[in-house]
């Protein structure tokens, strides 16, 4: 995109269940094992067969930030997707077909390279199967890649099914690779020379990221209910986490997974479960339940598309409301947004360490963007985050009758598990005193609510400015942007195209949203001319928490299309606020 | 290895007593609530038991019946309506050594809950569940139940229930239920032995009880039971699952006693077996991250 650096969009449409989230999988692997850095997005129909995928990775020799704006080199597989996705390619671009499922076009302005990939599949490799290996050999061969990259990835992929499906897949893989050799005449060297491989670059999305910093963070129970586009992350844990002693369940639905989860944090376990929107609706009771009977609870929502069955497989962040406010009556709970795969992988277990220390529920809000975002990431430091324990009591100093509920300057009272010698108590959800007896005082009620909720004041107070992030100077910037979650790098990309062309932005991220650090961002918005706040909804979810919380009154750019925001557009909009 | 074990030489085994397992709170229930009859035959089969009150945790959900934690002096989760079992089969994976005994009602277990309750069964998570089926919603005073009798007055059934009754016990017994019993709260000596067998027993136990409610229920009381219930005899063969069937069949007289009783792995033994099968020597995150490179 810029200069003679390597920096461009492929871009994959083809039928669902024809292997085409595959074939960019291998794509993307392949590439980033080059050396390059990758950053994807994908999209595909809720149904398992049918409908159009789409699958696109941004290739670099730099960090990227976002899935990118125009495609580049469009590979369409079959003619829905031809038609849904040519007008994104840029003027210039490379078009390169299946010419067995999608009629020739004429497209004066591109390089066009038809291929009978079904063909070569079934006629020289003998199994319709290896089509999407008969494309990967095409785009590395026209991308410039060397054949043993995907070699590599191919045996990989296909090693468990044995060494004469994998032999099978290298002369598919071959057979495209030579095709594109052999007769097309527009080659051009897209993947400029790296500099060299750098072996401490992870290529991981989202979802991998959480469950692995989930164990990270001494995860040792997992509950959780199949739900798109959360449910990688259950499939991730269950072969690993017991290798760690833990314990992973398939709950009956939603409310059992938090039943189990709540279950298991009482009697000492660090415990999680991670659903999407309609799921978290069905546990918002047992939320509260946490929050009252002050059990450790980290619940991620990955975040999906429109509401009731709306998108499934697509992204959103409109679970803003339902994390803060999703509530009988009040009680207190934590709301964290990541903002990056990378950060993902730290986040998640700060979460678990808030949630042991203060006792309460924590809700970690991630989306399908994020969860299904792979990307190279620089390999995590596993000392970064230190562990914090929950609060026990002192089985050698026990001074009268336990008070679980110990009304302290914090609001964190010591908590027994089962199994400790002279602390046998009931947690309840009930309101209660000290003593967890039922107590219905309007004084009690009063100090229990007070001490539950100086919990988050303690948190905001010690910790919250800490998970801060400040992008570029705000002082006199023409537009501060306040965002929230997995916008980060769509955001500073924008940024940096503003810049170009002569506005100055700077971006704040709160990582922990609930309680929001107010005094912070009112500090920054102090700094620059107008505040913007972009996010993926209808809306402008976090824009209208911001008016309630702080004094600042931000102009709201909210769009819900399934899509995470794009740099142009977020840009266009920089420039739009910074001329108003 | 070459360490020495020291064992902890812990021989003074205190008997408790009945009393000793009484909570300081008095029980909200109304005066001659079968409840009672529950909470005493509970405190006699630990009794009995013996079990370590640091040792125990009894869960409950919400109802007349699931205050019942409190009053006991052994670690307690009183929870939201319905979810009883998630949460006590979260406290048995995190912790096995524990007994966990689950306690509620029939609107609690078999209304709100039942989503949860063949999972339950067919897991075989070693718990006790102990129903007091008072066949009325108690705490909001008289509304229909799923073990209300068809043609049931209430005040939310004016003209009589139009629904069919919920079986418990044969739910149980087809969904995987290792121990699967009914008592009644009439009758407080069988039902301790009840709760002791099901306590013992290692896998998912359902005790199912009938405790009437007297407040509310005009219909199913103690007079009704009165000549109505007897002792399941020696000669039933409770690995008999068919003949557990037929016997959980029967009303006018109900059996009481235990119906069914077979052995099978629990959940808990099998989580442990599949913690051997994946287990790899000092796993760890550093590891995993190669996979990624």
């Amino acid at each position: 995109m810029e200069g003679s650096r390597t920096d461009f969009v492929v871009r994959l449409a083809g039928e669902s269940g024809e292997g085409v989230l595959s074939l960019g999988e291998m794509l993307t692997t392949a590439l980033a094992r080059l050396g390059y850095e990758v950053y994807t997005f994908r999209t595909y129909p809720a149904e398992i067969k049918g409908g159009t995928v789409l699958y696109q990775v941004r290739v670099a020799d730099h960090v990227l930030l976002s899935y990118g704006s125009h495609v580049d080199v469009f590979v369409a597989l079959n003619e829905e997707g031809y038609h849904d996705n040519i007008s994104s390619l840029r003027p210039g671009g490379t078009l390169i077909y299946d010419s067995d499922n999608v009629p020739t076009h004429e497209l004066p302005d591109h390089c066009v390279i038809p291929i009978p990939i079904g063909t070569i599949a079934k006629r020289d490799i003998g199994s319709v199967l290896t089509k999407n290996v008969v494309a990967l050999g095409a785009i590395l061969r026209y991308l410039g890649a060397p054949v043993e990259a995907g070699e590599h990835i191919a045996e990989q992929t296909f090693k468990r099914k044995g060494e004469e499906v994998v032999q099978k897949n290298f002369q598919a893989l071959h057979a495209g690779y030579n095709y594109v050799a052999q007769y097309v005449d527009c080659l051009k060297p897209w993947l400029g020379g790296v500099e060299r491989v750098n072996p401490d670059r992870l290529i991981i999305n989202g979802n991998e990221a959480l469950a692995l910093g989930a164990i990270q963070g001494g995860l040792m129970f997992y509950a959780g209910y199949p739900i798109t586009p959360a449910t990688d992350i259950m499939e991730a844990l269950a072969p690993i986490l017991p290798r760690f002693g833990g314990v992973v369940m398939q709950a009956e639905d939603e409310i059992a997974a938090l039943g189990m989860v709540l279950g298991a944090s009482y009697a000492g376990k660090r415990a999680m479960t991670a659903t999407s929107g309609p799921g978290f609706s069905l546990m918002v009771e047992q939320i509260n339940l946490a929050a009252q009977a002050e059990i450790p609870a980290v619940i991620v929502d990955v975040q999906r598309g429109g509401a009731s069955t709306g998108l499934p497989t697509k992204s959103s962040q409109g679970d803003l409301n339902l994390a803060l406010y999703g509530v009988h009556n009040e009680a207190p709970r934590v709301v964290m947004a990541p903002t990056s795969v990378e950060d993902t992988f730290y986040l998640i277990q700060h979460a678990l360490n808030i949630a042991e220390r203060y006792q309460l529920p924590v809700i970690f809000l991630s989306d399908q963007s994020l969860a299904h975002r792979r990307c190279t990431i620089p390999k995590p430091d596993l000392g970064r985050v230190p562990r914090w324990e929950r609060l026990l009591p002192d089985e050698n100093s026990r001074n009268g009758e336990y008070a679980r509920y110990a009304i302290t300057e914090t609001g964190i009272s010591p908590m027994a598990l089962p199994g400790m010698r002279g602390f046998a108590y009931t947690a309840t959800g009930i309101e209660h005193n000290e003593y967890s007896d039922p107590t219905y005082t309007p004084e009690n009620l009063q100090a229990m609510k007070g001490k539950r909720f100086r919990k988050l004041q303690h948190l905001n107070e010690h910790f919250g400015e800490q998970f801060v992030r400040i992008w570029g100077d705000p002082d006199g910037a023409d537009v501060g942007i306040i965002g929230w979650g997995s916008t980060e790098g769509v955001i500073r990309e924008a940024m940096q195209m503003a810049q170009r062309e002569g506005v100055r932005a700077a971006a704040l991220y709160p990582k922990i949203l609930m309680p929001l650090p107010v005094r912070i961002i009112e500090e920054f918005a102090s700094k620059v001319k107008r505040v913007l706040v972009p996010e993926a909804n209808f809306t402008g979810e976090f824009a209208a928490y911001l008016r309630s919380q702080t004094g600042i009154q931000p102009i709201s750019y909210a769009r819900d299309t399934g899509l995470p925001l794009d740099p142009e557009e977020v840009k266009a909009e920089i420039l739009r606020v910074a001329r108003m | 290895m070459a360490e020495v074990q020291t064992i902890s030489v812990e021989t003074q085994v205190i008997q408790r007593q009945p009393k000793d397992y009484k909570s300081d709170l008095e029980p909200i229930w109304c005066p001659g609530c079968g409840d009672y009859g529950v909470l005493n035959a509970l405190f006699k089969a630990m009794s009995q038991l013996n079990l370590d009150p640091d040792q125990t945790v009894l869960v409950s959900g919400i109802g007349c019946s699931s205050r019942l934690p409190g009053f006991v002096v052994t670690y307690g989760f009183h929870g939201v309506h319905g979810r009883v079992l998630p949460v006590a089969t979260g406290i048995k994976l995190a912790n096995p050594e524990l007994t966990v005994i689950g306690v509620g009602g029939d609107g609690d277990g078999y209304s709100i809950g039942m989503g949860h309750f063949p999972h339950a069964a067919r897991r075989n998570i070693d718990i006790t569940y102990i129903v007091m089926n008072n066949q009325i919603y108690g705490l909001t005073k008289g509304q229909t139940s799923p073990t209300s009798t068809l043609g049931f007055q209430t005040k939310t059934t004016p003209f009589g229930s139009v629904e069919g009754q919920i079986n418990p016990l044969q739910l149980a017994i087809v969904s995987g239920a290792t121990f699967v019993a009914r008592g009644y709260s009439g009758m407080p000596n069988q039902l301790a032995k009840i709760f002791v067998e099901a306590i013992q027993h290692p896998g998912f136990a359902l005790v199912d009880v009938y405790s009437p409610c007297v407040t509310f229920n005009k219909v199913q009381t103690y007079d009704f039971f009165k000549g109505r219930v007897y002792e399941i005899p020696e000669t039933h063969d409770p690995t008999d699952k068919f003949a557990a069937l037929r016997l959980a069949e029967e009303e006018d007289p109900f059996p009481i006693g235990i119906l069914y009783r077979v052995q099978h792995p629990t959940l808990d033994e099998q989580v442990a077996l599949l913690k051997q099968k994946a287990y790899t020597p000092n796993p760890s995150v550093e590891q995993l991250l190669k996979r990624y490179q």
